[in-house]
Order: structure tokens, then sequence, then C-alpha cells
């Protein structure tokens, strides 16, 4: 479609646009400052409620979980699951905590809804992995970053 | 031809051999990271100091890459075309003076591998032999966008070749030479002498309008933004060479900042006085303090440095043009390279014209 531009008069040579074009471009090049930051070395700092990669938070090397079933209810993704068992000294505890966190979305309700302070969402956003890593409950119980 | 202009001779074909290949993965570093300082990032600058060994990686991975031929392509044009592509590129160069002559025991040597005396014409012939290796390349892919990418650099290339011709025939006028050595010589001389400052008759002050339209047919030669057209990423995948990998897609790459590089040594000749001396290097050797051969080795130095900023200025305006403006749509290309830069080249040769016959110039 052929549109008509109301262009300035000179605008149409070209030459003093263009020369216009590269005043800004050079003046980028040699005062304004990088928007980047150099990822390995540099990481960008996000807000403390970041939610990032769950753990499972411990008291003096127990976990606070009690396999009360409220995260695996009220997840809406339904990526956390819970084989709970019985403990002599203490009440239930889980025997078997998994989250999947391909399907997880970061929501966070799990966390809300735990009522022991057990399941927390950390400021990690690093998730990869180079082998099939199961999100057990050793490895959640870990303590990776802090919040 | 004896010992001494053998050796002569060989230096000066390994030094423009050398500086030709190592120019491109120079310039590629400089595009990268000039690209990414324009637009505020950083750049390319994990590898060796600054980045400056990314290139040698870019290369090692086209070496080490799969050589494959399509089972759907003319596989002896589609061998061919790369060659054709590189190969002016390089023959180019021959005939541009980066230096004057040197007297080394009677024989003087000049610095220019071939002194032709059609030396533009060669240049303007050679150049347009290197757009048949795109043709072939387009061609022999048997691939639509390759061809479409083929097919307008072609239109693209004969529409400013004819502005390109003519404004060069403003500087023949002038100078009334076709040898680049002379018309590098002839610009010597001062145009206006104002004060203590004198402005030497470089091609740019007699032919302003001749080298606005040269500097823009040659960003159409060597399929520069804003007119890299046959490439076209965004419209028809990578054009010409989208059929090609590993050392193929190299040449092709290469042949671009080759042209790029000879593009600018040539403005450098013909528009910014060749090897004259810059303002203000004339006083610095006269200074030195050195006497007979000392003072020309010299002479032939700053000369030598003289003609490599200016061409490297020039390389850089190439860089610095591609990452401010955009594409030209075709048609736009057509209107400005037929209705706008033809007329212009035309009105250019009428004034030189008269200039000449009423004795200004």
């Amino acid at each position: 479609m052929l549109v008509k531009r109301d262009l300035k008069p000179l605008a149409h040579i070209y030459l003093i646009e263009i020369i216009k074009g590269l005043a800004i471009t050079m003046k980028n090049m040699l005062f304004a400052r990088n928007v980047t930051i150099q990822y390995p070395e540099e990481r960008r700092n996000y807000s403390e409620r970041f939610r990032g990669m769950h753990y499972i938070k411990a008291t003096n090397g127990v976990e606070n979980c009690t396999a009360c079933m409220l995260c695996p209810t009220v997840c809406p993704a339904e990526c956390i699951h819970i084989e709970a068992g019985e403990r002599p000294d203490k009440e239930k505890y889980p025997v078997k905590f998994e989250i999947d966190v391909l399907r997880c979305c970061f929501c966070g309700m799990c966390e809300e809804a735990c009522p022991k302070d057990a399941i927390k969402l950390s400021t990690i956003y690093e998730m990869s992995q180079s082998k099939r890593t199961v999100f057990s409950k050793d490895y959640l119980l870990e303590q990776r970053g802090h919040k | 031809m004896d010992q001494i202009e053998l050796i002569a001779m060989s230096a000066k074909i390994a030094l423009v051999v050398v500086f030709l290949l190592q120019v491109v993965p120079i310039m590629v570093w400089v595009e990268r990271r000039g690209s990414a300082w324009m637009q505020n990032r950083t750049g390319p600058n994990r590898v060796g100091p600054l980045g400056l060994l990314i290139s040698l990686c870019d290369a090692l991975k086209f070496f080490t890459k799969e050589d494959r031929t399509p089972g759907h392509v003319n596989k002896f044009y589609y061998t061919l075309a790369p060659i054709v592509a590189v190969a002016p590129s390089f023959i180019t160069f021959a005939v541009i003076p980066f230096a004057s002559s040197i007297n080394i025991d009677g024989h003087v040597i000049q610095f220019q591998i071939a002194n032709l005396n059609v030396g533009l014409l060669y240049i303007l012939s050679v150049t347009s032999i290197s757009v048949y290796g795109i043709i072939m390349a387009g061609w022999s892919s048997n691939n639509k966008y390759a061809m479409f990418g083929s097919l307008r650099s072609t239109a693209q290339m004969i529409s400013y070749e004819l502005s390109m011709g003519l404004s060069i025939v403003g500087i023949v006028m002038v100078f009334s030479s076709i040898e680049l050595g002379q018309i590098a010589t002839a610009q010597g001389a001062t145009l206006l002498q104002l004060g203590p400052i004198a402005i030497p008759k470089w091609g740019v002050f007699v032919q302003p309008l001749g080298f606005l339209i040269f500097l823009t047919a040659s960003f159409a030669e060597t399929n520069r933004l804003p007119f890299d057209l046959p490439e076209g990423e965004s419209e028809i995948v990578a054009g010409y060479h989208l059929e090609y990998g590993s050392m193929r897609m190299a040449l092709f790459f290469m042949a671009e900042y080759i042209n790029m590089t000879v593009a600018s040594a040539f403005i450098a000749t013909l528009y910014f006085g060749g090897w004259q001396l810059l303002p203000g290097m004339t006083f610095i050797l006269n200074h030195l303090g050195l006497e007979g051969m000392g003072f020309e080795w010299a002479r032939v130095a700053f000369e030598l440095a003289s003609f490599s900023l200016k061409m490297v200025f020039f390389l850089w305006f190439f860089v610095w043009v591609r990452w401010t403006i955009p594409r030209f749509r075709y048609d736009q290309l057509m209107d400005l390279g037929w209705k706008v830069m033809l007329p212009l080249a035309l009105v250019n040769l009428f004034v030189t014209g008269f200039m000449i016959y009423s004795g200004v110039i």
C-alpha cells in the first residue's frame, strides 16, 4: 500500500537525515552505558520475593514437613507428589516428596498453603540439569541459595 | 626484471595478499563489536583480549564443518560460484597505489602491484565480474530465495554501476588520466591557499557531488546495508548463499569484506588523495631530522600510514552506516538509482565540464 507521508522539506534527499542518524549511533557508541550484563560474572538482582526453585526447610536436620497434603491439594499444576509415612517419635512425615519441576508454574501457592513453613521457593532461577535429576526429598532438603 | 625488482614485487604481492586476508577477521570483529557498542551492548569479549580471537574461532568452525553439496544443485556452477565471487575482490587491489615510488640503487620501485595505464577501467570491469559469482550461486542453488537474491543483486549492480561510472568520469575529466598512480599524484597540488592553510586538490574538494554519488554507489556495489537486498535476511532467508555451508559460505563472506576493503581503498585513492600525506604529517616528516634513504623510507612509511588511515576510516564508515540505516525497499532502491543518482551524476558531469571549460578547476 502506498502511504503519503508528510516529510520535512529536505527529508527526501536522505542526506541530512542520514547524518543525523550517524550522529545518534556514534553518540550511543561513545557515551551510552551498556544495558546488558555479563551473565556468569554479573547476576541480575531479583526481588527477595522472587519465586524460584523449591526447597524444604529443615529444623535440626529434620524436615519441617508433616505430610499434611495441603500443598499437593492447592497446587494448580499438580506437580507435588507426597507419600506419607509414620514415625514413632513424631507425627506424620513424607516418605517421598517429589516435585515435577517441568509442570510447576511457580505460583508459590504451596508456600502460602504450608502451615509448617516447610516448602519454600528460593531465589534460584537456574534449573537446568546435565542429568535426569529427580527433585526428590533429599534434593529439595539441600539448602541452595537463601530466602 | 632483476633481483631487486623481483624481491620488491614479491614483497608487495605478499603484503597486499596478507593484508587483504587479515582484513576479513579483523573487520568481522569490528563489525560485531561496533554494532554491539552502538546498540548499548558489549559484544564478543570472551575469547582472547577484547574478544579479538572470536574471528579465529569462527574460521576454525567454518573449516571443521561438513562441506556438503545439496542434491538439487547444479554441481559445476555451485562449486565455481564462491571462487568467482572471491577472486575478483583479490585482484582488484593490484592497481591501487598505496604509497608513492622509492628509488633503490637506480631502480624506481612503485608501491603498486601493477602499474596499469587503464587502472580505473580495470577496477570497474573486474568488480563487475564479482556479480557473476552471485548470479551463479543463486541460479545453481535451484532455490527460489537464492534466485531472488541473485536477481536482486544483478538489478542493483547494473543500476548503480551506471551512476558509479558516471561519477568517476568527473574525476577523469578533472585529472585527465585513468591511471590511478597519476590521479593520486595529481591530488597533491594545491587547490586553494587560505593564508597558512592550503586546501589540497583532493577529489572530494573538486567533486563533492561526485563523491557522494560514488560513495552511495559503492555501498550498493558491495551489497552492504542500506542496500543489502541480495541477502535480505527478513525477506528471502539468506539470499544467494542460502544453500552454501562451511568454507564455501565463508568465501562469500570473505568476498564481501574484501570488496569493502577495495571500495574503501578506491574511495581513498580517487577522492581523498590516495597516499598524499594527511594534514600535519608533512610538518612532522620534515622535522624528524632524517636525510637520504632514511628520509625516503620515512616518507614511504608516512604515505602508507596516511593511505591506511583513510582506508580504515571508510571501512569503519561502512560498518557505521550499516548499523544506522535500515534496508531500502526494492522499489525505493530502484527509484534512488535511476531517478535520483543517474540524473545527479549527469548534472555533475555537465557542471564539471563547464568548470573545466571556464578554467575554474
